[in-house]
């Protein structure tokens, strides 16, 4: 049963890829100008390059075959060249998808550790004070656009009480050795004299882009966790138990949780392809040397092979990360495993 | 929620509350400068980019001679004696023993400083035999358009420290521009060891000069790292490190002074000066530039080649009301193409005025009764010749629609721009030059001389042969009243033919902490951060 569940993700994750790839390959023919050079990053080619080119990428034959010769490319880690930098967009790829990582997982913990337990809060104060003010703050924190939190965030932390850094992963006196990707986890890698002072300083700079980017998932995982403990506190069997006189915590932690969180385990995963956007603005803003400000910047230089390249990463990863969460969620609630489609 | 926040809080506060006084040591472990564009090249040779030589040219390499800022004579670099014919057409030059090049990660020398490295720098400008000549297609474009690279007849080794250049003729800008930021000195065993290995083009991305500072890392729209050189021949360097933060948004670059993120910054927007005039811990320096901030019409594409549809756009801009909006009253209105300050100086009084009905009628005479399409091409970052091109490109697009002339604005990243500009894809564009040194032939041949138009440097694509005579015939002679009735020539020839038209002469500014000293501003040239500080 659970295998063939399994397997039937598995068939929707490889349709979804196909689609993705079939999307990806036609961009550097809906791209303006050359294909070829659209595809390698190579332009201003002479002639017996752009022949060599020509049979690399099998531009004599027909789209089926260069596109299988896409796929082998993809695979090999060959995405071709950037045109602004002239390195291969799969290194810068590599380079780059860590610090987002990092800046996203973070966000996640903190959205996670805040709202689940705010949210359970109110479900349990329902119609009380506490429920009101965790509800009239989600609000706030739901309608603000990230990029405007962003900028009073600095125009308050940074520019005004001097608190906060506004920019970067770290000061830039400390050489931190390129080793992981992840900043905190280089720093201790790192055999470096002053790594309690560059930890400090790398927290510095991640304080203000984790909460503008927790803001959000944290609003929408604190009213999702209310709406399904609300939910679950109505059921039966929980007035059967409180009937049999358990208090409130007694009923909420025993009874309540359990059932109340399985959809909100979903939702975390499903708040990852949110995340994701949400990080290109605030790595734009404050200049977080990651994927989404390496794409946007690409957007900007109409850089064609490294706007191919960063959107199949990142899409090829948001399906991934949702694949998982459902597949997560399955193990946790069987009841699940029933649905005869795929849902993403 | 709060709590969490508020535990963040007070553990990144309690972070800031931490920093006791530092020594003066810790202080001077490094120093951020906010630059404005990525570098093109480590070697000042291949590229005029005023960006790049602001960080590369003084900070890794020294040059033979140099010009003093205040007095304006030569002084001894790696050269300490220099001699000149009576002919003027041969230059010797006495160089310094005991200068140690750098020692990096990807190189150690294994001799010191001599002839070798100067004859193997500058033939790599001409002699084909040269294996470093055709890398990076032979493109050395401030060399090329002032014509260095057709004047040097050849490099003589006389001795381990003796060099004597031999010219086809004698040209009085020749010490001039060997003092420039592009003629810097090269290791020819560095060069060599390359070779060996085939890796010919790694030469001009990974540095090895006799500067004060030693190349470390460079992370491409991220940052540029030094360190100290303890075998400065010069003095004791005493920072630590330099690093270089990139940062194209000049907004970004003030905010990060207010930061501290920030210890110098270049090209502060004259609109935010204010902001940082009122802080006690930033310093603003100030100060007269040789540069020209212009817009270049190319001259080779119609309606352009028609001097009338020239004279017709320069008279419909307002550049009072520009000098107003984009420099804030921080520059001078341009009388010609060099500054006041020049020697040879001329205001023009022909230089177009604003007036719109006579540009309606010079258009009519041109036969576009109806105006046309155009592009302006605007430079993405902010220098000193032109603080903000957007904005200039916006009012001149209003301007330009009372006379019938729609205009759409172009803007590349700075180094996609500057090289379709070079191939010339441009209708118009508003850039500018920033002199490298005091002698007025740098104003016109790298900008308007025939070579420049083939080296891509000419924005005007502007070839005159009567034009070059004069320039050749100012530099032939060393006699100055001589010199100067040519360059009065040349100034009110340009703005007869009209290729560009200049518009303004920016001040120079940089903002630093109150705390860094010894960064000097100069008339011309790039900055040198040799001697900063922090006190």
């Amino acid at each position: 049963m659970v295998l063939h569940y399994i397997l039937r993700r598995l068939g929707l994750l490889f349709f979804m890829m196909f689609t993705l790839s079939v999307f990806t390959f036609s961009l550097s023919y809906l791209f303006p100008g050359d294909p070829l050079s659209n595809l390698s990053g190579i332009s201003n080619t002479s002639f017996s390059q752009t022949s060599e080119l020509q049979e690399k990428y099998h531009f004599e034959d027909n789209y089926l075959i260069q596109y299988f010769a896409f796929l082998a490319r993809i695979v090999q880690g060959d995405w071709g060249l950037s045109f602004a930098s002239g390195d291969s967009v799969f290194s810068h790829i590599i380079g780059l998808f860590p610090a987002t990582l990092e800046l996203s997982l973070y966000a996640l913990i903190i959205s996670v550790v805040v709202g689940v337990p705010a949210g359970i809060f109110a479900a349990a104060y329902h119609h009380r004070w506490p429920d009101k003010l965790v509800n009239s703050t989600t609000l706030v924190g739901y309608s603000m656009p990230v990029f405007w939190l962003a900028l009073l965030l600095i125009m308050v932390f940074s520019l005004q009480l001097g608190w906060f850094p506004m920019s970067g992963r770290m000061g830039l006196l400390y050489e931190i050795p390129y080793q992981t990707g992840f900043i905190l986890l280089d720093i201790i890698l790192a055999d470096f004299p002053y790594a309690g002072m560059a930890m400090l300083d790398a927290l510095h700079h991640l304080t203000l882009p984790t909460i503008v980017l927790a803001m959000y998932p944290t609003t929408v995982l604190v009213r999702f966790t209310r709406e399904s403990m609300l939910h679950v506190l109505d059921q039966s069997y929980i007035k059967t138990a409180r009937a049999k006189g358990l208090n409130r915590a007694q009923l909420i932690i025993h009874h309540a949780l359990r059932n109340a969180l399985l959809p909100v385990i979903k939702q975390i995963g499903l708040q990852f392809s949110t995340l994701i956007t949400l990080a290109m603005i605030t790595e734009v803003i404050f200049s977080w040397p990651g994927i989404g400000r390496w794409l946007i910047d690409s957007i900007y230089q109409r850089d064609y092979p490294a706007i191919q390249g960063g959107l199949l990463a990142v899409s090829m990863f948001v399906i991934l990360a949702t694949i998982i969460a459902e597949l997560t969620y399955t193990l946790f609630d069987p009841l699940s495993r029933n649905q005869a489609h795929g849902k993403v | 929620m709060y709590k969490l926040l508020l535990g963040i809080l007070s553990l990144s506060l309690t972070g800031c509350l931490d920093t006791k006084e530092k020594t003066l040591e810790e202080k001077n472990q490094g120093l951020v400068y906010c630059a404005e564009a990525n570098p093109v090249s480590f070697n000042p040779q291949v590229t005029t980019t005023g960006s790049t030589i602001d960080i590369i040219a003084n900070q890794l390499y020294d040059r033979l001679i140099s010009i003093d800022p205040v007095t304006a004579e030569f002084k001894s670099e790696l050269a300490t004696d220099w001699k000149i014919s009576k002919d003027g057409k041969s230059v010797t030059f006495t160089l310094r023993k005991g200068v140690k090049f750098h020692t990096t990660a990807y190189f150690t020398p294994s001799r010191e400083f001599n002839a070798d490295d100067v004859i193997f720098t500058f033939s790599r400008l001409f002699d084909v035999y040269n294996p470093y000549h055709f890398v990076g297609n032979a493109d050395y474009p401030y060399f090329q358009s002032v014509g260095i690279d057709q004047l040097i007849r050849q490099i003589v080794r006389v001795s381990d420290y003796q060099v004597r250049f031999e010219l086809f003729n004698a040209e009085s800008s020749f010490l001039a521009n060997m003092a420039t930021d592009f003629a810097v000195v090269l290791s020819r065993e560095y060069a060599m060891q390359l070779k060996q290995r085939e890796q010919l083009n790694l030469f001009d991305q990974y540095p090895v000069g006799t500067g004060p500072y030693i190349y470390k890392e460079y992370r491409r729209d991220h940052l540029v790292r030094y360190y100290r050189n303890p075998d400065y021949w010069k003095h004791h360097v005493v920072l630590e490190q330099l690093v270089y933060d990139i940062t194209p948004n000049g907004t970004t670059r003030i905010a990060k002074m207010l930061t501290k993120e920030c210890d110098i910054t270049a090209h502060p927007s004259s609109a935010q000066l204010s902001i940082l005039a009122q802080r006690d811990d930033i310093n603003v320096q100030k100060e007269t530039n040789l540069n020209i901030g212009y817009w270049a019409f190319n001259t080779q594409r119609p309606p352009f080649d028609d001097l009338r549809v020239r004279q017709a756009l320069a008279h419909a801009i307002d550049v009072e009301k520009i000098m107003q909006a984009v420099y804030y009253g921080n520059g001078i209105r341009a009388q010609s193409l060099l500054p006041p300050t020049s020697w040879a100086y001329q205001a023009q009084p022909k230089l177009p005025t604003f007036n719109p009905d006579l540009a309606k009628k010079l258009l009519i005479d041109a036969g576009l009764p109806n105006g046309f399409d155009m592009t302006i091409w605007a430079m993405p970052v902010s220098r000193i010749y032109n603080p903000n091109a957007r904005k200039m490109a916006e009012l001149m697009q209003s301007d330009l629609r009372k006379i019938g002339v729609n205009v759409s604005i172009v803007e590349y990243e700075w180094n996609t721009f500057i090289q379709r500009i070079g191939e010339h894809r441009h209708d118009s564009v508003l850039l500018g030059w920033a002199a490298d040194t005091p002698d007025p032939d740098n104003f016109f041949s790298p900008l308007l001389s025939c070579t420049a138009a083939f080296s891509g440097k000419n924005s005007a694509n502007w070839c005159n042969p009567e034009f070059d005579l004069l320039l050749t015939q100012a530099l032939d002679t060393t006699d100055l009243t001589k010199r100067k009735e040519y360059y009065q020539q040349i100034q009110a020839m340009l703005i007869n033919e009209l290729p560009l038209l200049p518009l303004a002469h920016g001040m120079r500014f940089q903002a630093s902490s109150a705390d860094v000293e010894g960064i000097p501003l100069g008339p011309f040239g790039a900055i040198s951060l040799a001697n900063a500080r922090k006190k």
